[in-house]
């Protein structure tokens, strides 16, 4: 894979064809495809509706859509065995929450605000949590996580548990001493982790070239003995082979193991952003290798998928969009006795 | 009743809350191998083992994080700063995440560990190395802090400590370490949150916790020689505040001195004196006085360094100021 900006496949459907098994013991791959097109179908209709929702001035704050990096929340943690493993991640969270197996509902309620939110509306869009679907947020300070979901693994260690920890950040949270420190440890003690950076280009407005001593970041574990890869963030087949690799690495050897997944938001930095750092034809050289489209495509050719059962999957996540911001607008604002609740225990 | 040392109180503390819980881990610089910079977690590693006492490199935030994250999933970990000085390389963690996640989880997460450590001054350690964290850390909603000064105490809210279903920020002394007190030989716990009155008395308030408390008893002292009666209030918690006791004590005495060793502005001591500004307003006969230290970085000379800090004949002159005498 080459450097920089590439990294990405160069048009939808030509991507090299790679056998991914199926992660549903018994499903097809069929089942498989469909069910990770589905995900990433969820997520940009749920991000599209959060935008809606934003624009009304129903959501406030810092929001952080996941808009053209669907691919990499939902192939990665489609490796997983949510019951043994964990996920952490950075603010743009939505994705990951939703890959998890979230519940919309309490996400969107969650983004309003109210009480029924998965945080019970303290949190909001950067600290989505799910205790029981081992999704431990959504952090809102940049990097702070690593240690955190470094930590989770030592505790998988020390119990002797068969799980593996998928640390996700940005291109923006490597450079930070946490991302450093933390990989240092994980080697030294051996811990099951995969550190998965979403290389989106932008750190805000950064272009990550510009404050980068190296563009190939899958060159970043070498440091620590700790090997890297760099993949294709837009398909997911591709996302689901790679995190699969090192999370069968990390469980089976107890080896930790960096991957850089080359990405792109399509939106800006966060909801105020109009992202005018960049190119309009930048942004249209990424739209064409959509992550959902790659996927339909694949499918189409190998007859897996028609266009009728797409537009009923998709309307599917539609529907769910609509009805979580239902269940939103529905659901009582927080009672300001909560206040002082969940301060301690 | 056995006299032991303040290091073996907080050692013996550990040993007996690991012997009773397997979650239970100690993580930081030098406690295995090294059996501790300050030789607080001496035998620990060959007790039980590097799984449960674990080196790290010098990586404050990393390991701080680390402690944190297998608090989240069930660890209950003991952090051990070499010294609360080198937190500051791990404040974010502690802050954004330890006190947090409680909170911005709704009641999901809990964070049980333990974070303790020498803070404050020691000698000829200059600025860096001399620095009092109780104003930072007890600022935060979402941890606790205490700072004991008896080696029974120390062991009795260690051990609460690390049942705590909270962070908890313990703070210790470099000095302090050598001290020596009785501990009783049978278990026992002293819940976080609870203040000591050291010694009764009539006319003064005097307010502290941790190494200062010496010079305050000190203080007492001195005081009853010249016909004036102290009480001494050891608050043993700065986070949950024992507000009942603080209020109970100046009511009685009617004037109040705090003694805080930490620079003065946006401290502790000065919360806690507009505390009792507020809420005994009727009842006191002066202002409230703070001993705190001087607004300084804490220079290496000895001389100028015990002149910064507070002393036995500072707190003497502050409690003879709010009594008019």
């Amino acid at each position: 894979m080459g450097k920089g900006k590439a990294g990405v496949t160069s048009a939808a459907g030509t991507a090299p064809e790679k056998k991914t098994t199926s992660k549903t013991p018994g499903g097809s791959e069929k089942a498989f495809r469909t069910e990770l097109l589905r995900q990433m179908l969820l997520i940009r209709r749920f991000e599209e509706k959060s935008a809606q929702m934003y624009g009304l001035r129903k959501i406030g704050g810092f929001c952080h859509l996941y808009i053209g990096q669907e691919a990499v929340a939902v192939g990665a943690v489609a490796a997983l065995d949510l019951k043994d493993d964990y996920v952490l991640t950075a603010y743009r969270d939505h994705g990951h929450a939703l890959a998890c197996g979230m519940d919309p509902k309490a996400m969107m309620a969650e983004l309003y605000g109210r009480q029924a939110g998965c945080s019970r509306g303290k949190g909001g869009s950067m600290h989505m949590f799910d205790v029981d679907k081992h999704m431990l947020g959504g952090n809102g300070i940049v990097g702070a996580h690593i240690p955190v979901a470094t930590g989770v693994a030592l505790k998988i260690k020390y119990k002797k548990e068969n799980g593996v920890v998928l640390c996700f950040f940005g291109d923006g949270a490597i450079h930070q001493g946490s991302f450093h420190e933390s990989l240092n440890l994980a080697k030294i003690w051996n811990l099951p982790i995969v550190y998965i950076c979403e290389n989106n280009q932008y750190g805000m407005g950064t272009d990550f070239r510009r404050v980068s001593s190296v563009t190939d970041f899958s060159k970043m574990g070498l440091s620590y003995d700790i090997p890297g890869s760099q993949m294709d963030g837009m398909d997911v087949l591709k996302v689901h082979a790679a995190v699969k690799e090192a999370a069968d690495r990390a469980r089976k050897e107890h080896q930790p193991s960096f991957i850089e997944a080359v990405t792109y938001r399509y939106k800006g930095h966060s909801m105020s952003d109009p992202a005018t750092y960049r190119t309009k034809e930048e942004l249209g050289e990424y739209k064409s290798q959509d992550p959902i489209l790659i996927l339909k495509a694949q499918m189409l050719k190998s007859k897996q998928l028609n266009n009728e059962e797409f537009d009923k999957i998709d309307a599917g996540c539609k529907r769910i969009g609509n009805e979580a911001v239902q269940f939103a607008e529905d659901s009582p604002q927080p009672a300001i006795e909560m206040l002082y609740e969940d301060v301690v225990v | 009743m056995p006299v032991i040392a303040f290091r073996q109180a907080l050692k013996d503390a550990m040993d007996e809350e690991m012997a009773r819980d397997q979650n239970v881990i100690l993580m930081g610089e030098e406690v295995a191998q090294y059996n501790g910079a300050y030789k607080v977690s001496q035998g620990l590693l060959d007790k039980y083992g590097p799984e449960r006492i674990i080196d790290t490199p010098i990586t404050e935030e990393g390991f701080t994080g680390v402690g944190i994250g297998a608090a989240l999933v069930g660890l209950r970990p003991i952090v051990e700063w070499m010294t609360v000085n080198f937190s500051a390389q791990a404040f974010d963690q502690v802050l954004n995440n330890a006190a947090k996640m409680l909170y911005m989880s709704g009641g999901q997460l809990k964070v049980p560990i333990v974070f303790r450590g020498p803070n404050g001054p020691a000698e000829y350690l200059a600025s860096q190395h001399s620095q009092s964290f109780q104003a930072f850390y007890s600022h935060i909603p979402g941890i606790k802090v205490v700072a004991p000064s008896t080696p029974h105490d120390a062991k009795g809210m260690l051990k609460s400590a690390i049942r705590d279903d909270n962070p908890v920020i313990f703070l210790e002394g470099e000095m302090m370490y050598a001290w020596k007190g009785e501990v009783p030989d049978e278990e026992y716990l002293i819940p976080l949150g609870k203040a000591e009155v050291k010694r009764t008395g009539e006319e003064v308030t005097l307010i502290s916790f941790s190494r200062s408390m010496q010079m305050v008893l000190e203080a007492a002292e001195v005081l009853e020689k010249e016909g004036y009666s102290a009480e001494v209030l050891d608050l043993r918690s700065l986070r949950p505040l024992d507000e009942e006791a603080v209020f109970a004590s100046v009511v009685k005495t009617n004037r109040c001195v705090i003694i805080d060793n930490d620079w003065p502005m946006a401290s502790f001591g000065s919360y806690l004196g507009w505390l009792i500004s507020k809420n005994c307003f009727d009842s006191l006969d002066a202002p409230v006085e703070l001993v705190a230290m001087e607004d300084v970085p804490m220079p290496y000379n000895h001389t100028l360094e015990l002149a910064v800090q507070p002393s036995m004949e500072k707190i003497v002159t502050a409690a003879k100021r709010v009594m008019y005498v």
